[in-house]
């Protein structure tokens, strides 16, 4: 009896995280992958190649990152560096999710499992609401998000790719610059360090030299030299100041 | 190896995937060692974001597609002016977004694209 209405708990919780699809941030999320559909067109990548990659690593900035690597000829190996050092950010984020969601009882392997659907949306969302929730509730409402957000977008990728291969080349091209410019500004917004605007600035001023001295690994290039030295300053600015 | 080489799909699970997902079924494990104010964080958060950076940059710079034919006055001019709209107007994503892209159509119209 308890097990039958805990069950039907659980589902009440997963169809309330899918309901997060329709939130603010769910748009934004949605917005941006309309924009990803038009870079990796523009770029190059067919459809299938486009959905597969939005399914399978679910993270806008590594996304953009294969997108990259793809159509710069990057090897595979120094495309795996540079994704890993942008995704480092995962370790922590999950970390601070999981003892929040999971019970005694779930398993590693489904922990692994959802893990994969973590990126700073549901991440966000689901910190932000799970103190409402019952701990039973909790890893069905993150499954019901996290699952959904990765299906939808992936759907949208997939469906729109069409659409944004029939636009005239004057709306491709706008589209196309969707991406570059949520991302600057959503670094920017979420940036609680003062390290983040140094990093930000220096790797768009780095950017061009890394490119022209080693095109074939310029954002490895760029991400530890411009990274570092940000790094740096940022340490001596903390040094300084009481 | 490229991915022309090994094949886009196989190229997507090696470097993004794996690339992605080794941390995320790290942080499952080990995660909570990991400090948020750690000076070794820090520096990864910064080489995160440069990296990033560095990424926009190039899609700025060096678009693929439509861009590509454009002059790069017109698509650095653009991000600026946008970006410089986001900040006047407390950090205003939407508007921001928006003078971007009205310019970079404006560019387009004008070049005859």
């Amino acid at each position: 009896m308890t097990d039958m209405r805990a069950e039907r708990s659980r589902r009440a919780w997963f169809v309330e995280g899918m309901k997060g699809l329709f939130s603010l941030p769910g748009f934004i999320l949605m917005s941006a992958f309309v924009g990803f559909t038009a870079l990796a067109f523009q770029s190059g990548l067919t459809r299938e190649e486009a959905a597969f990659l939005t399914f399978f690593v679910w993270a806008l900035p590594s996304q953009m990152i294969v997108v990259g690597a793809i159509s710069s000829g990057m090897g595979v190996l120094a495309a795996f560096l540079a994704v890993s050092l942008a995704s480092i950010r995962m370790t922590p984020m999950v970390a601070a999710l999981v003892p929040e969601i999971r019970e005694k009882k779930t398993s590693s392997a489904l922990l692994i499992f959802l893990s994969h659907f973590v990126a700073i949306t549901a991440w966000v969302y689901t910190l932000k609401k799970v103190q409402d929730i019952p701990r039973e509730g909790r890893i069905a409402f993150f499954a019901g998000l996290g699952i959904t957000l990765t299906l939808v977008n992936t759907a949208i990728v997939f469906s729109l790719y069409g659409v944004v291969s029939q636009l005239p080349p004057i709306a491709a091209g706008t589209l196309y610059f969707l991406t570059p410019m949520y991302f600057v500004m959503s670094i920017w917004e979420s940036a609680r360090q003062p390290v983040i605007y140094w990093a930000l600035a220096l790797g768009m001023i780095v950017a061009p030299a890394s490119h022209y001295v080693a095109p074939q690994i310029d954002m490895l290039v760029t991400g530890l030299v411009a990274g570092t030295f940000a790094y740096v300053i940022d340490r001596s600015r903390r040094r300084r100041a009481p | 190896m490229t991915a022309q080489e090994i094949g886009v799909f196989v190229f997507i699970l090696i470097a993004g995937t794996l690339g992605t997902d080794i941390w995320r079924w790290l942080g499952v494990f080990g995660g909570k060692q990991l400090s948020e104010e750690s000076e070794a964080l820090i520096w990864v958060r910064s080489v995160a974001t440069a990296l990033v950076a560095g990424v926009i940059a190039s899609q700025i710079l060096y678009p693929g597609g439509v861009l590509a034919g454009t002059p790069v006055t017109l698509r650095i001019g653009a991000a600026a002016a946008g970006f410089a709209v986001f900040l006047l107007l407390k950090k205003n994503m939407l508007a921001g977004i928006a003078v971007s892209l009205a310019l970079v159509a404006l560019g387009l119209h004008l070049l005859g694209i």
